[in-house]
């Protein structure tokens, strides 16, 4: 019975969003503002029981499949703020394009259950079934718009790539459980550390769980589905895709590479290595030939993905909460990049080419300047959030002795400032073409302007963050 | 009661807030009202930093107006700040600079007035911040935000290709600064965790160490300086920013690279600093040799006084580095200091002169919109007074005794002199070269025959002209003939800095 005390999050999760569902299947079409409030408020509920029943330490439930603790409940509900601030955009893209897709947010509540359970897993098997859970919604919301060839091509993609990626998951689980009987990772480490003639299967079975996590993350050579569906999803459900399910995935890597397999850090984190180059680098090359912007945020995605893996790579417990510090503000900030264009976006145009930017500034200086933020938080300029998420992470991996990774990771990002200096070059000094004033519903351009001002604000003072995700991690040190 | 506030901090953040609230509130009122604003914030924090010199003690080698603050408490990063005598000058130059080009752009900017004052401002608070920090970690984020500012600020108000050249000056200093992200976060590690620029200074390195971490800090500050051959991006953003950005590029930006010289590359690694020695001086004479003939050559007066000012500022770090020849030498180190003192003093005197030759070249392209020399010629028939102004100015740019460009290019040669005649050989054809090159423009532009009609309608400076000229004509003429107060200014923080070069600081 205490059990189920430990994962009430979720429960109350999964039943609110059977309820949201049942309301919005009787309420017929005209329920676009019900499902939107009952979604809004289910959200808020969860975030209240998670800040009531917040765990002191972390505790082992249902037969060692699911682990509850101080940096799994951050994770949580910062995941939750972040689906929360989606609802509102999603909310007003809509109502722009007089679309009726109250299924958005119901797939997106089943969405939010699978990163719950897959931040809390401690067995292989857990994992799997939030990610699939997850991947399931994203893929369906990915197809939601049925009109769109690209849309529907996206979703092919996401849903084919996808599956190969969950099957090499599992063939690397089966693995793993083949040559340690368990499941279970806190068990699993303990066969991590043996140096026997094992040693050689396990590490073939950390290939193939790697490969999986970068599939999830989107970092290169598997990114191949990021850009398209970044670009054929509608702007919400990407919005949506770049944001809360990357801490799930975050979780997910941690849950994996620093709870079970801890023992064989030298092996993945040497695999790490070349993700990482390989994301920070073409990442952020190929961003400076897109001119669709959601293409371009898409490997500007890739790059940071990139970023996040040095953290993880350092395998040390702030190596672990620089990655946390990174994803949180990553995700953040891209919220807001997306934000914006939906705030950009029309009945009649997406507005997802760059140029669609230009003189942004002149037509509207607050928001110009919440760009010009969110962009130079992107490029890793301070004195905004991103380029403390930079920092620490930099920070971490040369305190791990990868002193040329860092010298490295800061060239390319170099080559990224370019990018994002363009955005801000199109919004602040060529002229718009566009004279048409920005529609945009208030509580929309609250959340913006209050995610933007998050951004400035936790540049100059980052400490607090810092010292939660220090706090949590602490855990891992031993 | 004055002494309890905490000064230096006001004077870091009382433009910075000031140039915010002109941002934002200035979008409602007309363009009078924020221009009043403006020159009353930049005059406040002006007479708020000739408070700190009125309160500043000559005598004490160490750390003024210290102040620290827990900032972000996992990592012991503190908002740790305060000044010696190497950067108390330089914030004087910047808030009086400020000041300047509050007023210089008085009627010129008629474009988004609030945004202009307000990233002036912004800018001014930001590089005050940058002279003061005494925690790294500060300085680089004071160093970086910079950036954002003078990107706008050269996009948004400059001239034809204003794109290319602020990206082209973002992403250079974007380049060479990262690195020196990386050296500092390799000294956190050696330090055993500390960002305190004070127990970098400390930390025992061995040459290779020093050797690497001296060419990361030199990325950052020989991009800043400009030196040869990083220099490519200063003539594009000089001649595309508009008047204000150029005088603060030319004033303040170049001087972060010789401050961070003497902050962090000499006395964090003295020992590699020493052993490359040859190679500083070198790209120093070649500065100041080879781009002074590029100067020769330019037809666009903007351009000509941006090779002028990366000439200029090759004494700056040839008078840096020359000191461990001297030593070699000599064996002495308080002949070396002189070299350091020099070079001070020539960037402080060059921050004078360049905006002024700046404004100088503003004030003729507000009248005829054409920076080239060829569409000028016969000026003093029709600006007397500003002629006057401008002789002055040149003269002082050419190194002429009795004005301040003398004294800090005297003071190097003469400690190159000592270190080996041939480096005092090159370093003092500049004393040929620069005449030629401003007293010839002079010529083309001031003298000769009328041939512009626009020319022939100009009308003199006025009042707001003359007084920003006067402004600057005091202090290049003072420091010429009485350089004393600056040279007493740093004298004992160079001591302390000598004194550290000459501690090896191998294990």
């Amino acid at each position: 019975m205490t059990d189920l005390w430990l994962i009430i999050p979720e429960l109350s999760l999964l039943t609110l969003a059977c309820g949201v569902l049942l309301i919005d299947v009787f309420r017929g079409h005209d329920s676009n503002a019900v499902t939107f409030w009952a979604a809004i408020f289910s959200v808020l509920a969860v975030l209240a029981l998670m800040a009531l029943y917040f765990p002191d330490g972390s505790t082992i439930a249902f037969f060692g499949t699911v682990k509850i603790d101080p940096m799994g409940t951050v994770l949580k509900a910062f995941a939750l703020a972040l689906v929360l601030m989606s609802f509102f955009f999603a909310r007003d893209y809509f109502g722009k394009n007089q679309e009726h897709f109250s299924e958005f947010y119901i797939l997106a509540m089943f969405a939010t259950i699978g990163m719950l359970v897959l931040i809390s897993a401690n067995s292989l098997l857990t994992v799997y079934l939030g990610l699939e859970l997850l991947s399931l919604s994203l893929y369906s919301m990915v197809a939601m718009n049925r009109d769109s060839a690209q849309s529907s091509e996206a979703a092919m993609k996401y849903f084919i790539l996808g599956a190969l990626a969950s099957g090499m998951l599992l063939y690397g689980i089966s693995m793993l459980y083949g040559v340690s009987g368990t499941l279970q990772l806190d068990q699993l480490v303990a066969y991590t550390e043996m140096a026997d003639q094992q040693r050689i299967l396990m590490v073939f079975g950390v290939v193939f769980v790697i490969v999986g996590i970068a599939f999830k993350l989107g970092v290169v050579p598997f990114h191949m589905w990021l850009p398209d569906v970044y670009q054929g999803a509608a702007t919400p459900v990407t919005l949506f895709i770049g944001t809360a399910p990357k801490l799930a995935a975050f979780a997910m890597a941690v849950r994996i590479l620093a709870d079970g397999l801890q023992g064989l850090a030298a092996e993945w984190s040497s695999m790490l290595i070349i993700l990482a180059v390989l994301s920070i680098s073409i990442g952020n090359i190929v961003a400076i030939a897109q001119t669709n912007i959601k293409r371009m945020l898409a490997y500007s995605t890739i790059a940071h993905m990139g970023f996040l893996l040095l953290g993880i790579l350092a395998a040390s417990s702030s190596g672990y909460a620089s990655a946390m510090f990174y994803v949180i503000v990553y995700a953040l900030t891209s919220m807001g990049a997306f934000g914006t264009v939906i705030l950009l976006s029309r009945s009649d145009t997406e507005a997802d080419q760059i140029t669609d930017f230009s003189g942004l500034a002149k037509r509207s200086p607050w928001f110009g300047f919440i760009m010009l933020v969110l962009m130079f938080s992107l490029a890793g300029v301070p004195p905004f959030a991103g380029f403390w998420a930079k920092w620490y992470v930099l920070k971490e991996v040369v305190a791990a002795g990868y002193v040329w990774l860092a010298a490295l990771a800061v060239f390319f990002s170099i080559i990224g400032a370019y990018y994002y200096l363009r955005i801000v070059k199109l919004m602040y000094f060529d002229d718009s073409s566009d004279p048409q004033s920005l529609v945009a519903s208030q509580d929309m351009k609250l959340v913006l302007s209050v995610n933007g001002l998050a951004i400035f604000l936790l540049g100059v003072l980052p400490g607090s963050l810092m010292s939660i995700c220090v706090i949590v991690t602490i855990p891992y040190s031993g | 009661m004055l002494a309890d506030l905490p000064l230096l901090s006001l004077c870091v953040w009382v433009p910075i807030i000031g140039g915010l609230w002109v941002i934002f509130a200035g979008s409602r009122v007309p363009a009078y009202a924020v221009r009043n604003d403006a020159l009353f914030i930049s005059m406040l924090s002006f007479g708020l930093t000739l408070l700190l010199w009125r309160d500043f003690d000559n005598g004490v080698a160490a750390m003024q107006f210290t102040e620290k603050l827990n900032w972000i408490a996992p990592f012991d990063i503190f908002y740790h700040i305060g000044i010696d005598g190497i950067a108390l000058p330089l914030i004087l130059l910047t808030s009086f600079t400020t000041v300047l080009i509050v007023l210089a752009a008085w009627e010129v900017i008629t474009d988004r007035i609030n945004q202009y004052m307000g990233a002036f401002l912004i800018l001014e608070g930001l590089m005050i911040g940058v002279f003061s920090a005494l925690d790294a970690v500060l300085f680089y984020v004071f160093w970086e935000a910079m950036l954002i500012p003078m990107f706008l600020i050269i996009g948004i108000w400059g001239g034809p290709r204003r794109v290319y050249a602020t990206i082209k000056f973002f992403l250079y200093t974007f380049l060479g600064s990262v690195f020196m992200l990386v050296a500092l976060l390799y000294l956190y590690q050696q330090t055993n965790g500390s960002f305190a620029i004070s127990d970098m200074h400390a930390v025992l390195l061995s040459l290779p160490q020093q050797k690497w971490i001296f060419v990361a800090f030199l990325l950052a500050f020989a991009v800043k300086v400009p030196m040869w051959p990083v220099h490519t991006w200063l003539p594009d953003a000089h001649v595309e920013a508009p008047t204000g950005g150029s005088v603060v590029l030319a004033a303040v930006m170049l001087k972060m690279g010789g401050y961070g010289f003497v902050r962090f590359s000499l006395p964090i690694a003295p020992d590699a600093a020493a052993s490359l020695n040859g190679l500083m001086i070198g790209l120093s004479l070649i500065a100041i040799v080879y781009i002074g003939f590029v100067a020769l050559a330019q037809e666009d007066m903007k351009k000509l006084i941006a090779y002028s000012s990366i000439s200029h500022m090759g004494f700056v770090t040839l008078g840096f580095f020359v000191c461990f020849q001297i030593f070699a030498k000599t064996g002495n180190w308080t002949d070396a200091a002189m070299g350091i003192e020099g070079g001070m003093v020539q960037m402080i005197s060059h921050g004078f002169i360049s905006a002024a030759l700046f404004l100088c070249v503003g004030v003729m392209y507000d009248r005829v919109h054409s920076r080239q020399i060829g569409d000028y010629g016969g000026v003093v028939n029709t600006m007397p007074k500003f002629a006057a102004f401008m002789m002055l100015f040149a003269m002082a740019n050419a190194g002429l005794p009795g004005t301040s460009g003398f004294v800090g290019e005297f003071l190097v040669i003469l400690s190159a002199f000592k270190a080996s005649f041939w480096f005092a050989f090159f370093a003092a054809t500049t004393l040929i070269l620069g005449a030629a090159y401003t007293l010839w423009m002079y010529k083309r532009v001031i003298f000769g025959e009328i041939t512009n009609a626009a020319v022939k309608s100009l009308e003199d400076i006025s009042t707001r002209e003359h007084t920003i000229l006067l402004a600057l004509a005091i202090p290049v003429l003072i420091l010429g003939v009485w350089p004393a107060p600056l040279l007493d200014m740093m004298h004992a923080t160079i001591a302390q800095l000598v004194e550290q070069l000459a501690n090896s600081k191998l294990p």
